[in-house]
């Protein structure tokens, strides 16, 4: 096991929330056909708010910090937020489009000891990039960001949303990561509007082209592996959690929001309303996702894939239940294996369609925004 | 024997976890582990106070150890940090003002609690 990992099994045993992301804005530059967020600011924290959040955060023992939106430059308090999370030590990574990242700000960033950046590629193409962020130039800016960004030394991570529009120029954003020298990083999961809009999910890739995305090698490695049926589970990975939200990590959104992941908007609480060590600790809801062991899973627990899946629990709760299953994610594992889910054989043997279920309609907690502003 | 100074960099990462300090260097993401002993030394890094004076009172103090060894450990714990770029050692006291640009930030006066 890894020194990171030891640590990461550590801060599990102490529940102690090693990582956290935080959203600093929703407003944006850019207005990517897949994104989920409502752009309109209701009341995001203000800078002296956000400097209290992170106090709290380095006094919990939180270290990994991720900086996100929206787009994080779009705040202008945005070096003040970073000179004050690096004065309280936190490995902060950013997460951006890169389209406002010039010299200046890339020379910035690594004077202030960013640990390193991600930004959105679309694609190689500036039709398909530009028209997925509804931007015209966007790419150019993009690449020039990171060309800056490589200059001064900076880790970059280009992050390939992977959707019908772009689908077939993912081998080219490849070629373009290795060209700039930064590390790639794939994601063909569309996430559901926060206002419950379900629309966008037609994004999604279709099965073939998810089929092919598994197997192929410059994606995955080795194939075989990848596509290998999975192994029988044993009694730990019954006893395991589904995954890091809620155990050592969760999410805060502009208005104070805590959530178990960004994908998993579960309202456990609000930091304008309570310190962040009395939500991490005592929230009704964390607690409730704590509890939940594979084993608990009303239908994963008795899937061939429950060892493997990638099944996240945020997108099983917006479709009705955070212990049912990820109707994305049982396509995921079908495509890589060719085994079905038994997601899907309940399904066919109730002769329902693999369509996702009614979504859970996210609310806001306005009250908390409303109050501050 | 000549003194020696050390001083936390600010080009790094650090929280204590169960009384471990975590370290990342933020320059190529390496990562360490402190136990409690080099946690002490690595806290008492202000570029002003004599390592000798750092491991007598922080060390021989806690710990069943001669001042000579603890202070020949030290000094080789911190050669080896100073290496790897999250400490920096020098025979006269460092100050602040000495960090290269590329170290310059705003650091809190008061380090996470154990």
């Amino acid at each position: 096991m890894s020194l990171l990992a030891e640590m990461n099994d550590k801060a599990l045993k102490l529940g102690v929330p090693i990582s956290v992301h935080l959203d600093v804005t929703y407003r944006c530059n850019e207005r990517c056909v897949h994104c989920y967020l409502d752009h309109d600011d209701h009341g995001e924290m203000a800078t002296a708010e956000i400097k209290d959040v992170l106090t709290q955060l380095s006094d919990a023992g939180v270290f990994f910090l991720t900086i996100s939106g929206g787009e994080i430059l779009m705040r202008r308090d945005l070096f003040e937020i970073l000179e004050f999370a690096r004065g309280l030590l936190f490995n902060v990574k950013l997460k951006t489009n890169g389209v406002m990242i010039r010299e200046a700000e890339a020379k910035r960033i690594r004077e202030l000891g960013v640990e390193q950046v991600q930004i959105s590629v679309y694609s190689h193409r500036p039709e398909v990039h530009d028209a997925i962020t509804k931007l015209p130039g966007s790419l150019k800016r993009t690449i020039e960001a990171i060309r800056f960004l490589r200059a001064q030394g900076l880790k970059v991570t280009i992050a390939n949303v992977l959707m019908s529009a772009n689908m077939a120029d993912y081998s080219g954003v490849v070629a373009l990561a290795r060209e700039l020298d930064v590390v790639y990083t794939l994601d063909p999961t569309i996430t559901p509007k926060m206002d419950g809009d379900r629309s966008i999910l037609n994004l999604n890739v279709g099965k073939s082209a998810l089929d092919q995305v598994f197997h192929d090698p410059d994606l995955v490695g080795n194939v075989a592996e990848f596509c290998a049926p999975p192994p029988t589970p044993g009694e730990d990975i019954m006893e395991g959690y589904p995954c890091s939200a809620g155990h050592t990590f969760c999410y805060i959104s502009p208005y104070g929001d805590v959530f178990p992941c960004v994908q998993f908007p579960l309202p456990s609480g609000n930091v304008r309303k309570q310190k962040f060590l009395d939500i991490w600790r005592g929230s009704a809801e964390l607690k409730q996702v704590r509890a939940i062991r594979a084993k608990d899973l009303t239908t994963c627990s008795s899937c061939a894939h429950v060892g493997t899946c990638t099944r996240c629990p945020g997108l099983a709760y917006m479709e009705g239940s955070m212990l049912g299953p990820s109707t994305a994610d049982c396509q995921k594992s079908f495509q890589r294996t060719g085994i079905p889910t038994a997601n899907m054989l309940r399904r066919a043997s109730m002769g329902i369609g693999t369509e996702i279920g009614p979504l859970i309609h996210i609310q806001p907690m306005l009250d908390a925004s409303a109050e501050a502003h | 024997m000549a003194e020696k100074y050390i001083l936390r960099s600010t080009a790094i990462a650090a929280r204590m976890l169960g009384g471990e300090m975590m370290i990342m260097s933020v320059k190529d993401s390496t990562f360490f582990t402190l136990d409690p002993v080099a946690t002490a030394i690595w806290q008492a890094a202000d570029g002003r106070t004599a390592l000798s004076e750092i491991v007598a009172t922080r060390i021989c103090s806690e710990f069943d150890v001669s001042l000579e060894t603890a202070v020949r450990d030290a000094e080789q714990f911190a050669e080896e940090l100073a290496t790897r770029g999250i400490l920096r050692i020098s025979d006269l006291p460092i100050s602040g003002s000495e960090q290269s640009a590329s170290e310059q930030t705003s650091l809190q006066t008061s380090l996470p609690p154990t």
